[in-house]
Parts: structure tokens; sequence; C-alpha cells
């Protein structure tokens, strides 16, 4: 297990350098100035210009800026947001916990309804459930995030009134952050209705966001029992008399959940992309409208400094998905 | 008094190109303590029967049946529920495949337990000591370290002893053997074969053994079913049917037998079959 995790840490240098070049190359490739963007309406005089481009290091060519970044990278510095003025690592990680919060949401949102779907489905194989539900999965895959949300909007929020359309909790409330996770600082305050207000504007960005992990869920959930029902174990242990409650539930899903834990780990990438357009959707202050509005105010050091956190926590995800698939799968665990 | 006794069953399969009749009214009675072995060929619906008594064929199968009694129970009247408290109690059975045949996420000692605590609702401290001795019946060395292993870390001689272990667990009266040494070793398949043939003994159970193997059959049986395409050729006592075969794919079914070869060829079934020997 330790040398597992070795070299998959080993693989992670190589791939580090490639996506800080990527993410270091991305906004420069986009037209716009950030340095004029900064500036505004207002304009800047010629000197000034070349003042501030001289402050932000512009003025070097690329490679030189591009080892400099990285030199301060590895000492753990992530440069300055041109924006905010404050370290680019202190605004991910004021930002963060909004979406992760978002994506647990979203995540169990789509295993609890996905995994009991997709067993059905397979159990019941070719019935009208099955079909209905393969139906609506398959049309939840391919829909486009950003119409899904509007519409869930428009009928939601603005036609019945029932849930709020932005925002993280109602402007009532005010409480300082603890945990960054809003609905447990909600029941840290204790403020009566701050939980309710806060998990009400949960409900439409969890519902977006998990809309495509939910339908990738069910339809791998349905493929990977129908291949564990006709192995030789499920025979035996229908021969041993047990209730097919277990037998389904404990004997087949054990082994089925192996290849569905390994997809919804390498769902994060997915699901971090998802919810930049989710958050904006929603103005959900999370890293996803930060990474939006930092990219269109061309606010290098955020931007870059973004993508390689993104990056990270999906590496890291990955890692602990690999652990995680030993641990559920005795024939790995033991192979050592 | 017949253990068993099945009259005239009939299983049909719904499939792509319309129904099989993969068996054709075939009768079984088993007796108490009386060792029954079933012979054919691969696809001559040896399985099938075994599968349609313990009502484990999928819902693509149609069971008919004059009547499957055990212990005078109608088992054709039972409800599921009913059947899943003799199947794996008083009736267990054994396959072909031992190490596919346990799940690889579950200790051996796990799976045999589940037995334990569902027909016999034994606690956890119980189950954990007939669990070891079950495992020592078996002859698997070091059972308190072995019932933690997993299949994958096992034999396949080994998963099999496990798997007989879990079919024993309950003491049932009838065992049905599905090819239980076909995927196995010579020198394994000789040990599991005497492994069964001495707890059949001890216990007093009635087996039904299923086998390609004449030198099986000659070695376990007290009676033999012929069968051939879902169809019955021949049944009789073990020792009449080798001096005395009435059928001719039955003399076939001995001719092939290594010890009985004449001639510069091992004589195949196929000669002896219906329907005549293939072209050659
Ligand atoms: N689920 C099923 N659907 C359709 N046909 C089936 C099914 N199960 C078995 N059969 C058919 O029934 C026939 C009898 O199969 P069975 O498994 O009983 O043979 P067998 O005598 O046990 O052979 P073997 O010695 O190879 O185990 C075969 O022709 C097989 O193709
Ligand atoms: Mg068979």
């Amino acid at each position: 297990m330790f040398r597992f995790l070795l070299s998959r840490l080993a693989l992670i240098v190589p791939t580090f350098f490639g996506i800080t070049v990527i993410a270091f190359l991305f906004p420069r490739l986009l037209k716009g100035d950030p340095v004029l963007l900064l500036s505004g309406e207002r304009g800047v005089s010629p000197e000034r210009y070349a003042m501030l481009n001289e402050q932000f290091g512009f003025d070097r060519p690329l490679i030189v800026q591009y080892f400099d970044y990285v030199w301060h990278l590895l000492g753990g510095d992530f440069g300055t947001s041109i924006a905010t003025k404050s370290p680019v690592l202190h605004d991910f990680f004021a930002l963060f916990p909004a979406t992760v919060e978002l994506s647990l949401f979203a995540v169990t949102f789509a295993v609890i309804i996905g995994i009991p779907a997709g067993i059905i489905a397979a159990v019941k194989r070719g019935s009208l459930f099955d079909q209905g539900a393969m139906g609506i999965a398959l049309a939840g895959y391919s829909m486009p995030i950003f119409w899904w949300g509007l519409l869930l909007i428009v009928i939601f929020s603005t036609t019945l009134g029932w849930t709020p359309i932005d925002g993280r909790i109602g402007l009532r409330y005010f409480f300082d952050s603890v945990t960054g996770f809003m609905t447990i600082d909600a029941l840290i305050s204790g403020q009566r209705g701050a939980f309710s207000s806060a998990v009400s504007h949960l409900i439409l960005p969890t519902i977006v966001l998990g809309t495509i992990p939910l339908a990738v869920i069910a339809r791998q959930t349905r493929s990977a029992m129908l291949e564990v029902l006709s192995e030789d174990y499920i025979r035996t242990a229908r021969a041993k008399g047990l209730p097919p409650r277990r037998v389904i539930g404990v004997h087949a899903l054990r082994n089925a959940l192996i290849p569905v834990v390994t997809t919804i780990g390498l769902q994060t990438g997915l699901l971090l992309a998802g919810a930049i357009l989710t958050e904006h959707i929603f103005s959900w202050p999370g890293i996803g409208k930060w990474m939006l509005d930092s990219l269109s105010q061309r606010d290098y050091p955020a931007v870059q400094g973004g993508l390689i956190l993104i990056a990270l926590v999906v590496m890291v995800v990955n890692i602990i998905v690999d652990v995680l698939y030993g641990l559920i799968n005795p024939a790995i665990r033991y192979r050592s | 008094m017949a253990l068993l006794e099945v009259d005239n069953l009939t299983v049909t399969f719904r499939t792509a190109s319309g129904p099989f009749v993969a068996l054709d009214g075939i009768s079984y009675r088993v007796d108490q303590r009386e060792v029954l072995a079933i012979v054919g060929e691969s696809g001559s619906g040896k399985s099938v029967a075994m599968l349609a008594i313990m009502g484990l064929l999928p819902p693509s199968a149609t069971v008919k049946a004059d009547r499957i009694v055990f212990e005078g129970r109608d088992m054709l009247a039972m409800t599921p529920r009913q059947r899943r408290q003799i199947i794996g109690k008083d009736i267990a059975m054994i396959f072909q495949e031992p190490m596919a045949s346990l799940n690889p996420c579950f200790t051996v000692g796990y799976q045999i337990g589940e037995v334990l605590k569902y027909h016999l609702g034994m606690r956890r401290g119980a189950r954990r000591k007939r669990i070891v001795e079950l495992l020592e019946e078996v002859r698997i060395a070091d059972p308190i370290h072995r019932m933690k292993s997993f299949p994958h870390q096992m034999s396949g001689g080994q998963c099999q002893r496990v798997m007989i272990a879990m079919a024993i667990s309950c003491r049932p009266k009838l065992l049905i053997a599905d090819e239980p040494t076909t995927a196995l070793d010579v020198t394994i398949q000789k040990q599991i074969l005497e492994l069964l043939m001495q707890l059949q003994a001890e216990e007093g159970m009635g087996m039904i053994i299923i086998t390609h193997d004449m030198g099986v059959v000659a070695e376990t049986a007290d009676r033999v079913i012929v069968q051939y395409k879902g169809r019955r050729m021949e049944e009789a006592n073990v020792l009449d049917l080798f001096a005395n075969p009435k059928s001719p794919y039955t003399k076939g079914l001995l001719a092939a037998l290594p010890e009985n070869a004449t001639g510069d060829r091992l004589p195949v079934v196929a000669d002896f079959t219906p329907d005549g020997p293939a072209a050659p």
C-alpha cells in the first residue's frame, strides 16, 4: 500500500509541471491586457502603464516570467491577485469551502438517488422502470448545465417562488464563518431559520450540479450490477437460502460498488468544471465564480493559481479514490 | 422412505430463437443415505434439473413437474420464502467452479457464518466456534487464521473445501454436488471426492453427484441415472449398470473409459449416441 502511494505521488511531479505550463499560458493567450482592464474607463497614461507593467513584471520575456512564477510556487507563493490585491492562496481558501459544500451536496444527491435507481433498473431489467430511468439518465447526461439551471430557476424560483435565486443564505442572517460550510455555520450560530435558509439556497444548485453525476452513477451502477448478478457467487448466495434483499444489497452490491466508486472519484474534475458554471448561474460565491470573475479581468495570478490549485485538488481526490479502491477491493488490498 | 421425489420434471427456456426444452420429463428419486449419480454429456440438462429443484433458475425458465416432494413436503406448492428456509439448510449444493462460487469481497469465514446466522440464528461467538469446527471437518489447516482469508488467497481445492463446509454447516439431509471436482487438479480431485464420501457416510446424507466421469460413478454411487439431451436413457443400480448396460449410449460412456479401450483409437461417446456416430 505504501509503495503504491509513493508511485502515485511520483506521478504528481511531472503532472504538476505540465499543469503550471498550461495554467501560465492559458490566460495570456486570451486577448485583453490586465493593466488596461484594471485602470477601467478612465484609461491610463503611457508612463503609468509602463510603471504598472513593470511592477507586475509583465515587461519581462514570457520564459523569464514563467520560471519566476514556478520558483515562487515551489516556495508556496501563488502570487498576489491584481484585482483584490490579496494573496491568491488566501482568496482561494476563503472561497473554497463554498465550492466544497456545494460539490458534496451534489455528489450526495447523485449517490443517494443514482445507486438505488441503478440497482432497481438492473434487478428489473427491461421493465418500465428500467427503460424510464435509463431514458431520463441519458437525458440528464446530455443536459446543458446552463440551460438546465435557468429552467429550474424560472420554474421554482421566479414562477413558484419556492426557492431563492442566488447566494448561500438569506440576507437577514449574519454570523461569523467558522468552518466555511454555510449549513454547519448556520447550525453553530444557533439563529432560528438560518439552517433551513442555507439548505433552501443549496437545493437548486445541488440539483443542477448533481444531475450529470447522477446520470453517470445510475448508468454505471446498473451495468455493474447486471454484470455481477450473473456471477457464480450470486447463485451460491441464493443457493444458501439468503433473502433477495441480502443477495442483491450485500453480495451483488458490494462487488458492483467497486467500479462505481472509481467512477465517482474520476468525476471530480468534471464536477469542479460543472461547479464553475453552476456557481455562475446561482451567484454562488465559490472558486468557480471567482475564477470566472478573475478571467474576465485578466487577473493572471488569480487565474493561474486557481487552475493549479483546482488541478491539485483533483489529483489529491484521485489518489484518495485509488486508496479507497484498494480498500474496497480485497483482491488488490492483499496483493503486496 | 424417499428423501426427494421428482416426477416428470420438464424445463423450458424462453430464448430468442423460440422455446428450448432443456429437460423433457425426467423423474428422480433419492432415498435417505443414498448416493445417486447423474451422468451425461455437456448440455444434457443435469445442472438445469438440480437448479430447478432448488428453485434457482432464471425467470426465463418454465418449470413443470407432477411432483417435487422433499421429506414429504411439496416443494412446488411452496412460496419462495418457504423454499428459502429449506435450501441452504436441508438441501445444500456445491458447484463446479469453487473459486468463482465464492464472493471475492468477503472472507470465507463470513460466507460460512452467513448460513449459520440465517438458518440457525447462531450468535457471533457461537458462529465463530462452529466455523472453525467446520473448516477442521473439511481438513483446512490453521482454520482460525484461514477463516479470515479471502477466496483469492486460497487454491481451487481449498475453495471447494470451503464450499463443502458451507454446504454441510446446517447438517443437510441432501447434498447436491454438481461436478464438484471437474475444475480441480487430478490429485486434488481424489481428495475432495474422498472428503465428500466420508462426510456423506458420517452425516448420513442423501447425495446427488453429477459427473461426466464413469470412474467417479463407480467409486461413489449406489444408483445411476444416465441422461442425454434432457431425457433419461437408463437408470440402474451401479453394479448392474457397469455389468450390463442396457442403452447403447451407456455402453458408449463405459467404452470411452481408457481402461476399456480396444483397437487403435479410443471410442468416443458420439459413436454410440442415438443419432449414430458422427460423420468422419
Ligand atoms: N439460462 C438458460 N437459458 C437458456 N438455455 C439454458 C439456460 N441454462 C441452460 N440452458 C441450456 O440447457 C441445456 C442444459 O444445460 P445444463 O447446464 O443443465 O447442462 P449440463 O448437463 O449441466 O452440462 P455440463 O456438463 O456442461 O454442466 C443446455 O443446452 C443449455 O444451453
Ligand atoms: Mg452443468
